[in-house]
C-alpha cells in the first residue's frame, strides 16, 4: 500500500504537520508578548516580519502543511466515525476512559481553523497603511499594527471568542504535541512520561501566552 | 464498587439482546437475584441464563471458553468499560463481589463496524484471525529446536517481546477505541515476533502486510489516546503500538516493489 495511503503514514503526516504548526504558535505567541513593550517595539517586530521577503516562503511551508494537516485530519476522522458506528449505551468511565482532550481533536481542530480563517482577515488582510494605520519609528513608515489590535480588542464578544479558541489551542496541544511523538515513533518508558507532560506544559505556556494579550489590551490600553 | 459484606448480591441487568447480525437488537432488563459474591460475571450470567431456560426463555448468547483469562474468547462491555471496570482483568475473572447488592449492569457487545454481532453479546473476530493470517507467523524453517544458548536475546527484548506476546486477540483494545482501531493488536503481534531474532528476518513484510489488511477489514485509525492500553487485561504497552509506527515507517521506505 502507497505510505500516503496507509493508516500510519497519514498518521505520521499529521504529526509531522502539526509538530510544524506547534513551534509556528509558540513562535507567534512569544512575538505577540511584545505588546508588553510598547507600541513601537510591536509595530518593528510586525514590520520587520512581514518586509523579509523570506516570509513568503514560511508562509507557503505554513499553508501547505495546514492544508495537509486538515485535509488529512478529516479524512481519517470520517474513516474513524464510520468503523465505529454504534456508541455504547454507557460511556467508557473510570480508570479506563482516554483522556477527554483526546477524542475531540477534530472538534477543537475544525474551531483553530475557523479562528485561523477569521484571524487573517482581522489582522493580516485587515486595514493597514491605506486604512490610516499608519506609524513612523526610528524615521521609517510602517503599519500601526499595534493600534489595530487595541482597536480590535475594544469588544467585549472578540475578546470572548478569541480566548475560547485560544483555549482551543491549548486543548488540542495538550494531546497533538505528545501524540505526534507517538505517531513519529517516539517512545521511551524513562522519557515519554516526561514528554506527556511537556506536552502540557508546551498547551498551557502557549494558550497563556496567546490569552494574555486581548485580556490585557481589553482591561489596560486604550484606544487612540 | 467495592467489597461486598454479603455472601450474595441482586442486581438489576441491561443486557443487549440481537437475534442475529440482520437484525436490530435492543436492551432487556433481568433481575439477577442472589449471586454469589464469589461467582465470576459469567458464571453469573450463567445462573441468568439457567433461570431463562428454565422459563423457557432464549438464553442470553455470550463467548466463553477457558474461564482463566487466557484464551480471550470472554467479550463483553460491562458499564461502559470493556471486561468492567477493573484493570488486567477479562471477564471470565471478574467477580461479583466487584459490585454492590442493587447495582444496575449495562452489558453490551464489543461495538466495532470490524467485529458485527453475531448474536446478542456474541460478536465476529474472525477479521483478527485474517490478519494473523497475512504475516502473524514465523515462515523461515527452523528446523529442529536448536540449542537453548544458540540464539542470545537481550532481557531488555525478551521483557517487551513478553509483554506482546501476552496479547490474548480478545479484541478489547478494539472495543474500548472511540475510533475502532486493532493497533494494540496487530502492534502486540509485530512487536512480539520482531524483537526476537527468529521473527526479526521477516519483520518488514510481515508489519506492512498485517497494517495493510487491518486497515482493509474496516478498523479505524490510531489516535494514540491510549484507551486500548488500559482496556487491556493483559496490559500490552502502548508502547506496541509506537513501535509499530517506527517499524512501518521504515518497513516502507526499504520495501523494493
Amino acid at each position: 500500500m502507497n505510505y500516503l495511503k496507509s493508516s500510519i503514514g497519514r498518521k505520521q503526516l499529521m504529526g509531522l504537520t502539526g509538530l510544524i504548526w506547534s513551534g509556528f504558535v509558540l513562535s507567534h505567541m512569544l512575538g505577540n508578548l511584545l505588546i508588553f513593550a510598547g507600541s513601537d517595539a510591536y509595530n518593528k517586530y510586525s514590520y520587520a516580519l512581514t518586509s523579509n521577503p523570506l516570509l513568503y516562503l514560511a508562509e507557503a511551508g505554513l499553508v501547505v502543511t495546514l492544508l495537509a494537516h486538515v485535509f488529512y485530519g478529516l479524512k481519517l476522522k470520517f474513516e474513524n466515525v464510520e468503523a465505529r458506528q454504534t456508541r455504547y449505551a454507557m460511556p467508557t468511565n473510570g480508570e479506563k476512559a482516554a483522556r477527554f482532550q483526546s477524542k475531540w481533536m477534530a472538534f477543537h481542530g475544525s474551531l483553530i481553523l475557523v479562528f485561523i480563517i477569521y484571524h487573517l482577515i482581522t489582522f493580516k488582510y485587515g486595514p493597514g497603511v491605506e486604512a490610516g494605520y499608519v506609524t513612523t519609528v526610528d524615521g521609517v513608515q510602517m503599519r500601526d499594527l499595534h493600534r489595530l489590535i487595541v482597536d480590535v480588542f475594544q469588544s467585549p464578544a472578540y475578546v470572548f471568542g478569541y480566548v475560547l479558541c485560544m483555549i482551543g489551542v491549548g486543548f488540542h496541544l495538550s494531546h497533538g504535541f505528545y501524540s505526534a511523538f507517538a505517531s513519529l515513533g517516539f517512545y521511551h518508558p524513562k522519557y515519554s512520561d516526561w514528554l506527556s507532560k511537556l506536552g502540557y506544559v508546551y498547551a498551557v505556556v502557549v494558550a497563556a501566552g496567546f490569552i494574555s494579550q486581548p485580556l490585557y489590551v481589553y482591561l489596560f490600553a486604550e484606544a487612540r | 464498587m467495592g467489597g461486598a459484606s454479603q455472601s450474595t448480591i441482586d442486581l438489576k441487568l441491561k443486557v443487549w439482546r440481537q437475534k442475529d447480525a440482520a437484525t436490530g437488537g435492543r436492551f432487556e432488563d433481568y433481575d439477577a437475584t442472589g449471586i454469589s459474591t464469589d461467582a465470576s460475571f459469567l458464571e453469573m450470567l450463567d445462573v441468568v441464563n439457567q433461570r431463562l431456560i428454565k422459563g423457557g426463555e432464549d438464553p442470553i448468547a455470550f463467548d466463553h471458553d477457558c474461564r482463566e483469562g487466557i484464551c480471550g474468547s470472554c467479550s463483553m462491555v460491562i458499564n461502559g468499560n470493556p471486561h468492567g471496570p477493573e484493570r488486567s482483568t477479562a471477564t471470565c475473572q471478574l467477580h461479583m463481589r466487584k459490585f454492590n447488592d442493587g447495582d444496575t449492569i449495562v452489558v453490551e457487545p464489543f461495538r466495532a463496524n470490524a467485529f458485527p454481532v453475531i448474536k446478542d453479546l456474541s460478536v465476529d473476530r474472525t477479521s483478527f484471525d485474517e490478519i494473523i493470517a497475512v504475516g502473524g507467523y514465523v515462515s523461515v524453517n527452523t528446523g529442529n529446536a536448536p540449542d537453548a544458548n544458540a540464539l542470545p536475546v537481550p532481557k531488555v527484548d525478551a521483557d517487551q517481546a513478553f509483554n506482546a506476546a501476552a496479547c490474548i486477540g480478545c479484541g478489547a483494545c478494539v472495543a474500548a477505541c472511540a475510533n475502532g482501531s486493532a493497533m494494540l493488536f496487530v502492534g502486540a503481534k509485530v512487536g512480539h515476533l520482531a524483537l526476537l531474532p527468529q521473527g526479526r528476518s521477516e519483520h518488514n513484510e510481515r508489519v506492512l502486510a498485517m497494517m495493510d489488511k487491518m486497515q482493509e477489514l474496516g478498523f479505524g485509525n490510531c489516535s494514540n489516546t491510549g484507551a486500548c492500553a488500559v482496556a487491556c487485561p493483559k496490559d500490552i504497552s502502548f508502547e506496541n503500538i509506537v513501535r509499530m509506527n517506527r517499524e512501518y515507517a521504515k518497513a516502507s521506505i526499504k520495501k523494493r516493489t
